[in-house]
């Protein structure tokens, strides 16, 4: 983990929270950089603002006060590159079409469990339009134990592992040539149902200790942790004996059971690549959530400098946490290319896109939560199983440390190994399915205390943006209309529910870019960070035009390319928060130079100048101004530019949670529908109230939310990877049966935003993307225990799931 | 998917003298498409019959509609005619699929689609409708299979129009080689596993499809059809019901019930229909009805919530067609 790396986790901050990118280590110590002493807006817009004083580096641009009196920034500002998606003109990898260029299939296990005895490839090779074909020494996705470092070929661990990969002219003839492969096993016993791989009988996935390395979007799980069977863990936070003497002393507490099934990612872009091997330099358009961390592992891998490897991914169709690196594709597309002396596009098929490139795992959690009378949390206690597949990192216990103030937390959670396809990162990873069991827990809580949930937890939970976020949800849902559990006559019953979010101010400090302005008057941003669909692209143009006083639709964004100063890589929604106040430094220091430049023609001094509303004037002689365009021909130079690196995050005191430690917030209120003769779950409304620290484009937070609660309620009612029991077959490895919320699936969504100031940086933005998906299922499910009486606490909740819970209740009470 | 010679018909006897037993008809070509890549079907010589004229007619005529076999189901789902009277026929079709599918997809095709069960539609599974030994959903993941008649092989029967067309007692004319005619009642040209395990129809080598004919319904005949998916968009029925009802007041002078996503064939809840007819439709009398159409039901292991979801969805239905007296 890196040492310069900030993040307002607090210290027992979960496994599984996206790890916290490499760091730069610009500074040797030598000499310390000269700091000043600035005034920044701390607080939340509309509630209360105050002035803090901060020591900053020399080098980082002015304060900004607070969006109401910005011009550009916090102003709802359409996606710069929106024209290029919708009218095809962005191009994908999938686009990519290079002269020559090959098609590759991947070559994929079809048991479950075995070791590789022979593979004949000569059917393959003897096929026409056969090209070159390579074999994959290890599967680079899943974990690994020491033993098997030395095979030859990959242990088969799942049906559908990666193995090898061909080429041909044609994807149909790559598709066919791929088939021919014959490939002989020695079959193993095998085991994909976690409950069934914890007994101690169970067929054992890895002999020995297994280690899978995260990504920079986190996932994989910590290291050197005691194995037993296919049991990894327990790793466990906090005191076990502590908390059980304070739940003597609860006057109430709730236990609860909940599962959390398998999700796949599902980005409409699968996972892929165009790698085109020249002697001297590798270049791949990849799709991906960090261009940098597919150079570093082609480097890696095949031995080239960093210099060497050019990534470069101009749009991106989704990642959701599990494009990272170069993976067994990206590899074995390298591979392809160098042996064939072509370039080679290997994108995944639905299938492939399901079975090997990730998922979120699941959960078998065991809640306890005691509280004294007057709501006061008097311990927690999580225990929680999950499934990685073949990889690790299931952990689930992320809200129940840190949502809430409580004095004796203890949570222990085990990875479960089976044959089934390895985990990654996942928005928010382990936060959705621990909300799912912490949020349901709270609300049962709130019930035998005959407290309103929103009151308990405006007891026990300090985060002052989550108090102004349940105030203006409960508003807007209309919360105070809400009826008892269970009280609507008739089969169709409606519920209200809530549920809160946490998640982490993460950055990294591997952000930088280059601003330049040229005397036709054009701006340029460039860096290495990659826009992966969540409007980076926008907010550095806005942040561009901020602060030379010109219009997003001004500046030249140029990203995703490894070509530029580095980027931070797209993970655990640390990007607004890393590249936008590099992007602010550099603007200003090029607007510095250019100031400098055109001072003399306009008889003043530099410091004396403004630049707004497109124009650059004397501050006090607005009327005597040149046009931008115009001051920009009165440059002595043809170009000047400036480097923005990411500067640590302003000191400040310490506060309570909810100013630094409590994290980020999101609340959210739902209204349900249950259609009690069916089974069947409406989601009619979504009000989801979120911080971000200074949203930088509204518009984009928003949609980022919308997104957000979309998958959230698509986790919560339908999305399940469905593995054949008897031969560990993924059945559903599609976009039929593997569900997914579709049009009228879509609830009314009310997305609102807060304004948080924190003085942490010269944007002072956070992260949106993965916080706004983390309250959404548990949220679905206390507003369906509001509808119908009674507490669903299993996902996907299908008509078969609610149908039997509700058919359990009939019986109880019979 | 394989390589494969095309081959346009302009004309039935065209079509036929095309056929071999190692090619497909092909009309809209969405499941016949979805096979192939799938490999589960690898025909050499696709025969396409899109463009035979004449085969998209609808018409009622001496007491019968006629529906042509290349009807889209967009077309089946807009036609005014059809709402008018077999209004289970028109919602069957409009609640199939997504709106592109239902631009392709045909009458014909609708009927003749092979199932959808995740054991026979993934080549790794030799299941035996495919020839293979056993059946895989049995024992294992089963929640969308059958619960009745499910012993051999639990497939359900995909076809939302033949619930709709069972119901309304519809017969297909079928042209086999030299023009040589059949007439047979859909629900007989629709077999169960046990008659066929290979097959879900009686369709002899080459033959086609050439009209779909539906009895008018009386006046005063009530016809709906309505489908349960868990989804609302993009997805199959877990449930569906198709019901033709007269109705003399309040009371059920006859009934046609069929259940679908519930066994082999579109399933005729028998049982029902007697317990309904001759009875006021309330909702003891409805209940009852209902029980009675599970009550022959084997549910498996992870389908059983299909039971309380028929037997809910079938008194709803009943007494939503008396409501609509
Ligand atoms: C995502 C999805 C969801 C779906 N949901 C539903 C649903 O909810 N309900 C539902 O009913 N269906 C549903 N379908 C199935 C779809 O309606 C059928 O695939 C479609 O109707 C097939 O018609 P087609 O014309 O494309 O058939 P083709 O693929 O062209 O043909 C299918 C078969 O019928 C044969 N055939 C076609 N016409 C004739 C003829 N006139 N004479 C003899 N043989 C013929 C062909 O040889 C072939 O074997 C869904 C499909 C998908 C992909």
């Amino acid at each position: 983990m890196a040492e310069k790396t900030t993040t307002e986790a607090p210290a027992a901050a979960p496994t599984e929270k996206p790890p916290v990118p490499q760091a730069a280590l610009p500074k040797n110590g030598a000499e310390k950089p000269k700091t000043d002493t600035q005034t920044y807006p701390v607080g939340i817009a509309g509630v209360k603002i105050e002035e803090e004083e901060r020591k900053v580096p020399a080098t980082e641009a002015p304060p900004l006060p607070i969006n109401e009196k910005l011009a550009v920034i916090g102003k709802p500002t359409p996606r710069v590159d929106g024209r290029a998606k919708v009218t095809g003109a962005a191009k994908y990898s999938a686009d990519i079409n290079l002269p020559g260029m090959l098609f590759a299939k991947l070559i994929t296990s079809t048991v479950p469990h075995a070791i590789i005895k022979s593979i004949d490839t000569s059917a393959a090779e003897k096929h026409p339009a056969f090209r070159a074909i390579h074999m994959l020494d290890r599967d680079r996705s899943a974990a690994q134990t020491e033993e098997e470092k030395k095979d030859n070929w990959p242990r088969v661990r799942y049906v559908g592992q990666p193995l090898g990969a061909v080429c041909a002219p044609t994807q149909a003839h790559a598709d066919d040539i791929a088939r021919l492969v014959k490939i002989t096993y020695e079959q193993k016993p095998f085991v994909v149902d976690p409950d069934k791989a914890k007994e101690p009988n169970a067929p054992i996935i890895f002999q020995g200790n297994a280690e899978q390395a995260g990504t920079a979007g986190g996932g994989g799980g910590p290291k050197d942790v005691k194995q037993n069977g296919n049991v990894r863990g327990p790793v466990a936070k906090g005191e076990a004996d502590k908390a059980e003497i304070a739940f003597n002393s609860a006057d109430v507490t709730v236990e609860l059971d909940f599962r959390t099934q398998v999700q796949t990612h599902c980005a409409l872009e699968t996972h892929g690549l165009v790698a085109d091997w020249k002697p001297d330099m590798l270049t791949v358009w990849a799709s991906t959530q960090g261009t940098s961390s597919v150079r570093d592992e082609l480097a890696a891998v095949f031995n080239l400098k960093k210099s060497q490897v050019r990534v470069i991914t101009e749009y991106m169709g989704g990642g959701f946490g599990a494009k990272f690196g170069a993976g067994n594709y990206g590899v074995l597309a390298t591979h392809l290319s160098k042996k064939a002396n072509a370039p080679v596009r290997l994108m995944l098929d639905r299938r492939e896109e399901h079975l090997c490139v990730g998922n979120r795992p699941s959960s078998i959690q065991k809640l306890k939560i005691g509280a004294k009378k007057d709501g006061t949390l008097v311990a927690m206690r999580l225990q929680s199983y999950g499934t990685a597949g073949v990889g690790t990192g299931a952990g689930a216990s992320g809200p129940t440390q840190n949502l809430y103030t409580c004095p004796a937390i203890y949570t222990e959670d085990s990875d479960v190994f089976t044959n089934a396809g390895p985990s990654s990162a996942f928005r928010a990873p382990g936060h959705p399915q621990g909300a799912f069991s912490l949020e349901q827990g709270i609300d049962s809580l709130a019930e035998k205390l005959k407290m309103d949930p929103l009151a308990l937890r405006d007891k026990i939970d300090d985060s002052e943006a989550r108090r102004e976020e349940r105030r203006i949800g409960a508003e807007r849902i209309g919360w105070k209309d809400r009826k008892p559990a269970g009280s609507d006559a008739g089969p169709i019953k409606r519920g209200i529910g809530v549920a809160q979010a946490i998640w982490y101010r993460i950055m990294n400090r591997d952000s930088h870019c280059d601003v330049r302005i040229t005397q036709d008057g054009s701006v340029e941003f460039l860096s290495g960070v990659q826009d992966i669909g969540t409007g980076i692209r926008t907010a550095l143009a806005q942040i561009v035009a901020e602060t030379l006083g010109l219009k997003p639709t001004d500046i030249t964004v140029k990203i995703g390319d490894t070509n530029y100063p580095q980027g931070p890589n797209s993970g655990g929604s640390v990007t607004t928060n890393s590249i936008s106040p590099v992007a602010r430094n550099a603007a200003w220091a090029a607007r510095e130079q250019f100031l400098g430049q055109v001072a003399p023609a306009l008889g003043v001094s530099a410091d004396e100048l403004e630049m707004a509303d497109g124009r650059v004037f004397p501050k006090n002689n607005p009327n005597q101004s040149l046009t931008f365009k115009q001051a920009a021909k009165k440059m002595k130079v043809e170009q000047v530019a400036a480097r923005g690196d990411r500067s640590d995050d302003y000191e400040s005191k310490k506060g309570p949670r909810g100013k630094g430690a409590g994290g980020l917030g999101g609340v959210q209120f739902c209204q349900v529908a249950v259609d009690t003769s069916t089974g069947h779950i409406k989601v009619e409304k979504v009000v989801a109230v979120h911080d971000c620290g200074r949203p930088i484009n509204p518009m984009g937070v928003k949609s980022q939310v919308n997104g957000g609660v979309i998958q959230g309620i698509s986790y919560a009612l339908f999305e399940n990877r469905i593995l054949d029991r008897n031969t560990g077959v993924m059945v559903n490895t599609n976009l039929e049966q593997y569900k997914i919320a579709g049009s009228r699936e879509m609830p009314e969504i009310d997305a609102q935003l807060i304004e948080q100031y924190w003085g942490k940086s010269s944007t002072d933005a956070a992260g949106i993307g993965e916080p706004a998906t983390v309250a959404t299922a548990a949220c679905v499910a206390n507003a369906v225990y509001n509808a119908i009486g009674v507490r669903i606490t299993q996902i996907p909740m299908t008509p078969a799931v609610v149908l039997e819970a509700l058919a359990s209740k009939q019986k109880a009470s019979a | 998917m394989n390589n494969f010679e095309w081959a346009d018909a302009k004309s039935i006897d065209e079509a036929q003298s095309l056929m071999t037993d190692a090619s497909a008809y092909k009309a809209g070509g969405v499941d016949l498409l979805d096979l192939m890549k799938e490999h589960i079907a690898a025909p050499k010589r696709i025969v396409n019959i899109r463009n035979l004229q004449g085969f998209d007619q609808i018409k009622e005529d001496g007491g019968v509609l006629h529906l042509g076999p290349l009807l889209t189901l967009a077309q089946i789902a807009d036609d005014k005619t059809i709402r008018s009277k077999w209004s289970a026929i028109a919602d069957a079709a409009a609640n199939a699929a997504t709106p592109q599918i239902r631009n392709m997809a045909t009458l014909g095709g609708n009927l003749l689609q092979r199932p959808r069960c995740w054991y026979f539609r993934n080549e790794l599974f030799p299941c035996r409708k495919k020839g293979g030994e056993i059946c895989y959903a049995q024992q294992g993941e089963n929640q969308y299979h059958a619960i009745f008649n499910n012993q051999l092989c639990a497939i359900v029967h995909p076809s939302a129009l033949a619930c709709a067309l069972v119901a309304h007692g519809a017969k297909l004319e079928l042209s086999g080689a030299k023009n040589q005619k059949r007439e047979v009642l859909l629900e007989e040209f629709l077999t169960l596993p046990s008659v066929d395990l290979h097959r879900e129809n009686s369709i002899q080598s080459g033959e086609l499809i050439t009209d779909i004919r539906v009895p008018t319904p009386r006046a005063d005949a009530k016809s709906i059809y309505i489908k349960q998916g868990e989804k609302e968009s993009f997805d199959w029925p877990i449930a569906e019901i198709a019901m033709v009802l007269t109705m003399d007041g309040e009371t059920c002078k006859s009934a046609s019930i069929v259940l679908g996503a519930a066994a082999p064939v579109p399933h005729r809840a028998t049982e029902a229909e007697q317990a309904i007819t001759g009875k006021k439709v309330d909702e003891q009398s409805a209940g009852a009805a209902a029980k009675a159409a599970l009550a022959t039901a084997t549910p498996l292991a992870l389908n059983g919530y299909k039971l309380a979801l028929f037997e809910n969805l079938l008194t709803r239905t009943l007494l939503q067609a008396k409501g609509n007296a």
